[in-house]
């Protein structure tokens, strides 16, 4: 393999993690405040959906990326008010909305572009431009989100107070500061971040929407989450990773390798799912979630 | 945990359900608001689409059936506390699992020994499909949810590349199988209907209906009567009670799954052998997912489930009508309405515990 | 000697409890309780569970409103909503459980909630400051960058203490500080509690520990019922008084008979070593025998290694060397079902975890580990009528099996254990912590059918934190310390200093 398509599959590999970086940072910030983020998939497709709505309408991809952030986080509320306010099952409720994103986009999508759900091809000004190295602005936009978070978690009140609700939120309760409003805020966070994730594939990777265009790959991030043992820089480089193999595989696809033959595009397409099924096994080390993740905050008598 | 507020029993299987459904009613309501629909037109529409005609009623009972034995399979996975997703993956290789036994069976016998063969070979394919999740959960300790939504995009991957390359009909362009042989075709509910002496419409509804109400009895016994119930549901409450007891927790949670799997597999029974008689690219359509609606709906109980799968076989086969007659509706309705369901009856369960307990008390002096 | 600063009472008191009342549902948990605590006073509440002390203490801290009353700070009216005005107020509070998050840092837990700005830098710089300065004025040491974790109970406590001194708390709430402590600890724990006192502090200490009244307290305040039923000055009452205005009437404790068994031993443990959920070793090389017709009763502060003493001889926890053997059969790596077929039966510490399911009736209770005379298909008439019996004869109450088991008290849900596991006739019965969250009445009807069955010839192993049940029950005790058995002695041939010093690891 020469220097320039090695170069090229690196450009491609960012270029395809780009999702899953937004996505994955969306569910570190959900997670370490103490509410499990099954939904990840949901939020980006209602952003997706929303974001080709308004980049169609308004020719601005922009705009598109507002009204992407806009709706993921309004389904996050969905989510947080569920969660926080009444104290609902957290993976029920996040499995509830990733079939109402599912039902949502497709019917809205046909009523709005009667194509069958499909959105029509975005040109010009409504996708999102290449700025460098073959990548869009939101390539950048991601790593800057990584470092963000990562200095955000480590150095800021709000961080440690994020971090301190999701291993114990007596504590945090305790010494004063609302659980409540810090889980609204990380949820809020990960709407914002999930609407990026979502904007990103049907402005940047795709030129308009497709029903499930998503595809998995908010379970993808998740799995990368879990893998980084909920860390920012882990996060960054196991979604980097994902995509690296995502770009590898489309470039592997129809190939005959010496000695085993071409590989069945299924077996490519199944790899990130092993993946993660080998990883969530604990065959490559133990991942031990935020504490009290996943449980409502009742205060104790 | 926070403890639940009590409630009396009838207001808690019955109310807190219905009054779920209402939210998720109105809200698609305005959602048929919102784009342009009558939402009383509509359900309407529904209605007579769903219970209107005998062929209406017989289409209802067909998508019922499927939604029974999702429906079961969480439901029966739940008492473990174990929460499936996965019944759309296992349900889609209890498909494969079907064909292929009856494929293989089918130079010995065309008789209808078929049908227990194909049922055998698609409750095998499914239990398994789904054990294998509940190995990770109960050895690897992965999280049953997680793995269980990999293997269903495993399966739809895996069932893609045995129709295109390995069993699929040869020389069609179709990822679809060749049909089964007439012996293992389940008999229809017009046919059955028609041997009694009794003149029905012809429609999908099959003798697969039977078994899902054989089925649902059989839950409730396994789950409210015996002892490996009671060990089951020991489970369910998430304490370590189960192994103070003795029992064998992690075999226990693989059987669970492999009964689920095995439920599962039911619906794909309906489709396969009873309605397509081949197995079709996503045959499964879904229903799975519904399930979980179904499961939540109707408290998981056995009852519960047959009352809330006819509920949704209703909204189905009337949501078909109504994307029939409106073309700006399609069957992603009831998509987003089962969502909604979810979400009201599963996760907002406290918004209305509350303010009823405290009317049930004022009602109650004392 | 004891400092009793304002003597006069000229100043207002520190906190005055104004008819408070508190009911939640059909529980009156406080019932107008008015109360005054003086301006550097050390000041002890002592009830039994469900007295009302800690929702009085909660009210207090801002986690609940009374429903009526008021609460006084230095005269002035206080209008305490929620924890953050109660610190404002001058109020810290030191739990019980400690709210500490445990994987964070020292400084990281001593700054939420009190950071300083945005960035955590400045406020870091300050919290090193203050710490610098309380280590001058008490003897208040710790390492900030330590995770909590690591820390011993003793300084995880200590940091829960500093949270309230780094924000200037004039008034310090501890809720029974020294459950957790050894008996050396509790001394040092005092002392400290002495110097902040003469520093002006007021503190108020929830405690059922009539001793530890008696040495530190200059007053003391009786609850029972949700009630108020005195304060005393402490030089003016005694342990006796204070016990008999805490339970409201005479309890007669059942006297143990004094027949030792001298049998071939039951149940032999030698050289067990068992590791903690953590991966830490928290037993180790424990060698003990308990005999039929004999109780050996495990004594020591809590987490020492008894709990996971109990559940690795209870098959619920693999032991990583040694061996456990009963009569000729080794059992070190038995699961509970092999258990139950020999004759062990085991009533766990936590009941809530291992031995009844909240959601489900007391007669599906009736069953957890004792169903195998059950077929395929539960009988389940019989089960119901032979739970009613049961309720009966063990006197849980109310005596309805179609009750949910969650719905019972504390003393009822134990009692409930306890026929079940005797209804299983044991030969050898594992007991952890029998009276946990027990009322006193429960108490004495317990330990009188743990020494019927020790008559019967069963051998009993007793792990207990309470060193006067312990002492009243145990023909042997075995002292562990740091998951070693510290020390070993006959009934009648000590008492509870002499047991102290061993769980203290001096002796």
């Amino acid at each position: 393999m020469d220097a320039l398509s090695l170069i090229q599959i690196l450009e491609s590999g960012l270029r395809l993690s780009v999702p899953l970086i937004f996505a994955c940072l969306a569910g570190l910030w959900s997670e370490k405040s103490g509410i499990v983020d099954i939904g990840l998939e949901g939020k980006m497709l209602m952003a997706a959906f929303a974001a080709a709505v308004a980049a169609f309408m308004t020719g601005h991809a922009w705009i598109g990326v507002f009204a992407g952030m806009a709706a993921s986080t309004l389904l996050g509320l969905l989510h947080g008010f569920a969660s926080i306010s009444q104290r609902g099952n957290q993976i029920i409720s996040g499995v509830a909305l990733n079939m109402l994103a599912a039902g949502l986009t497709a019917l809205l999508g046909h009523v709005i572009f009667k194509q069958g759900g499909r959105s029509p091809p975005l040109e010009g000004a409504a996708r999102l431009p290449e700025l460098a190295f073959g990548q869009s602005a939101m390539s950048f936009l991601a790593i800057a989100a990584a470092l963000l978070t990562a200095l955000a978690l480590a150095r800021t009140r709000f961080g440690l107070r994020v971090r301190a609700a999701g291993e114990n939120p007596a504590a945090v309760d305790n010494a004063g500061v609302s659980v409540t409003r810090l889980r609204y805020g990380a949820v809020i966070l990960a709407g914002l971040l999930c609407g990026l994730a979502g904007a990103t594939l049907s402005l940047g990777q795709a030129a308009g929407f497709l029903p499930m265009m998503t595809s998995g790959k908010g379970f993808v991030a998740l799995a990368a989450l879990i893998f980084a043992k909920w860390r920012a820089w882990p996060a960054f480089w196991t979604c980097f990773l994902f995509g690296l193999l995502d770009a590898i595989a489309i470039r592997l696809q129809g190939v005959a390798l010496p000695g085993i033959g071409a590989i069945p595009v299924q077996a490519i397409q199944a790899l990130p799912y092993l993946f993660t099924i080998v990883l969530l096994a604990g065959f490559m080390g133990r991942a031990v979630p935020p504490r009290a993740a996943g449980q409502p905050y009742v205060k104790e008598r | 945990m926070s403890a639940p507020v009590p409630l009396p029993a009838w207001a808690d299987r019955l109310l807190m359900p219905l009054l779920a459904l209402a939210t998720a009613a109105l809200a698609a309501a305005l959602l048929l608001f919102g784009i342009g629909e009558n939402p009383a037109d509509a359900l309407a529409i529904m209605l007579r689409g769903a219970l209107g005609s005998g062929e209406g009623i017989g289409f209802t009972l067909y998508y019922a059936t499927n939604f029974i034995f999702t429906g079961l399979a969480v439901a029966l996975a739940y008492h473990a506390g174990l929460f499936n997703i996965g019944a759309e993956g296992q349900a889609t290789m209890a498909g494969i699992g079907a064909a292929l036994f009856i494929f293989a069976a089918e130079p010995i016998t065309q008789g209808f020994l078929l049908i227990p063969i194909g049922i055998v070979g698609a409750m095998i394919f499914g239990a398994v499909w789904a054990a294998i999740p509940g190995w990770l959960q109960a050895w690897r300790g992965s999280h049953v949810v997680i793995t269980t939504i990999m293997f269903n995009f495993l399966a739809a991957i895996v069932s893609v590349y045995l129709l295109v390359n390995v069993i699929g009909k040869e020389g069609s362009m179709q990822p679809e199988t060749r049909l089964i042989a007439d012996g293992a075709q389940l008999w229809t509910m017009q046919a059955m209907l028609g041997a009694l002496g009794f003149k029905s419409p012809s429609t999908p509804l099959n003798f697969a209906f039977v078994l899902a109400l054989l089925a649902a009895f059989a839950v409730w016994v396994l789950i409210f009567r015996s002892k490996f119930g009671f060990h089951l549901r020991l489970i369910g409450t998430g304490n370590d009670a189960a192994r103070y007891a003795g029992i064998n927790t992690q075999r226990m949670i693989v059987l669970a799954m492999a009964l689920s799997g095995a439920l599962a597999a039911g619906m794909a029974v309906n489709e396969v052998m009873g309605v397509q008689h081949r197995v079709v690219i996503e045959f499964t359509s879904g229903y799975g997912f519904v399930g979980i609606a179904v499961a939540l709906m109707g408290r998981n109980h056995p009852v519960g489930v047959i009352l809330s799968a006819l509920l949704f076989g209703a909204l189905y086969q009337g949501g078909t009508e109504l994307a029939f007659e409106r073309p700006a509706i399609t069957r992603d309705l009831i998509v987003t309405l089962s969502g909604l369901v979810i979400f009201c009856v599963g996760a907002l369960d406290q918004l209305y515990r509350k303010p009823l307990a405290q009317l049930l008390a004022r009602r109650e002096p004392g | 000697m004891r400092v009793h600063s304002d003597p006069g009472g000229t100043s207002p008191p520190a906190i005055v409890f104004d008819h408070i009342d508190k009911r939640f549902g059909a529980v009156h948990a406080n019932r107008s309780i008015h109360l005054a605590i003086a301006r550097g006073d050390i000041h002890a509440l002592v009830g039994e569970n469900g007295a009302g002390k800690s929702t009085l203490m909660s009210i207090l801290f801002g986690f609940y409103q009374a429903d009526s009353g008021r609460i006084l700070i230095d005269g002035q009216e206080s209008k305490i909503t929620s924890p953050s005005d109660a610190i404002a107020s001058g109020i810290g509070m030191v739990h019980q459980h400690f709210m500490l998050v445990e994987p964070m840092s020292v400084a990281d837990n001593l700054m939420l909630g009190h950071e300083g700005g945005f960035a955590l830098a400045g406020g870091r710089k300050a919290l090193l400051a203050k710490l610098d300065a309380l280590a001058r004025d008490y003897d208040l040491t710790i390492e900030p960058d330590a995770i909590v974790s690591d820390l011993p109970v003793g300084l995880q406590q200590r940091v829960e203490l500093l949270k309230s001194l780094v924000r200037d708390a004039d008034i310090l709430v501890l809720d029974e500080p020294t459950a957790v402590l050894t008996p050396g600890e509790a001394d040092r724990l005092f002392a400290l509690l002495r110097d902040l006192k003469a520093r002006g502090k007021t503190i108020i200490l929830i405690t059922h520990k009539l001793r530890e009244v008696m040495e530190i307290a200059d007053r003391v305040s009786v609850l029972r019922q949700g009630a108020c039923v005195g304060t005393y000055p402490i030089v003016d009452t005694n342990e006796a008084a204070l016990a008999e205005a805490m339970i409201g009437r005479r309890v007669h404790m059942p006297e143990r008979a004094d027949t030792l068994a001298d049998d071939e031993p039951l149940l032999t443990v030698e050289a067990l070593c068992v590791r903690d959920a953590r991966g830490g070793m928290a037993v180790k090389d424990v060698s003990l025998m308990v005999r039929p017709g004999e109780i050996l009763g495990i004594a020591g502060v809590a987490g020492n290694g008894q709990t996971e003493l109990l559940e690795a001889l209870a098959g619920l926890r693999a032991a990583t060397s040694g061996s456990i053997r009963f009569k000729n059969s080794d059992i070190s790596h038995a699961t509970p079902a092999d258990l139950h077929a020999l004759g062990i039966r085991h009533i766990p510490e936590d009941r809530l975890r291992y031995a009844l399911a909240y959601p489900f009736a007391v007669w599906e209770n009736c069953l957890i580990g004792a169903d195998d005379e059950q077929g395929s298909l539960i009988a389940r008439q019989t089960v119901m009528g032979d739970a009613a019996r049961l309720m009966q004869a063990y006197d849980v109450r109310p005596a309805d099996p179609l009750l949910r088991a969650g719905a019972l008290s504390g003393g009822n849900q134990q009692k409930l254990v306890l026929g079940r596991e005797i209804e299983q006739r044991p030969r050898l019965l594992l007991v952890g912590q029998p009276t946990r969250g027990v009322d006193i009445g429960a108490i004495a009807f317990i330990h009188r059918r743990l020494l019927d069955l020790r008559a019967q010839g069963v051998a009993i192993l007793l792990v207990s934190v309470e060193l006067d049940e312990i002492l009243r029950l145990s023909d042997r005790i075995l002292v562990m310390q740091e998951g070693r058995i510290a020390g070993e002695r006959r009934a009648g041939e000590t008492d509870e200093r002499d047991l102290g010093l061993l769980m203290a690891g001096i002796a």
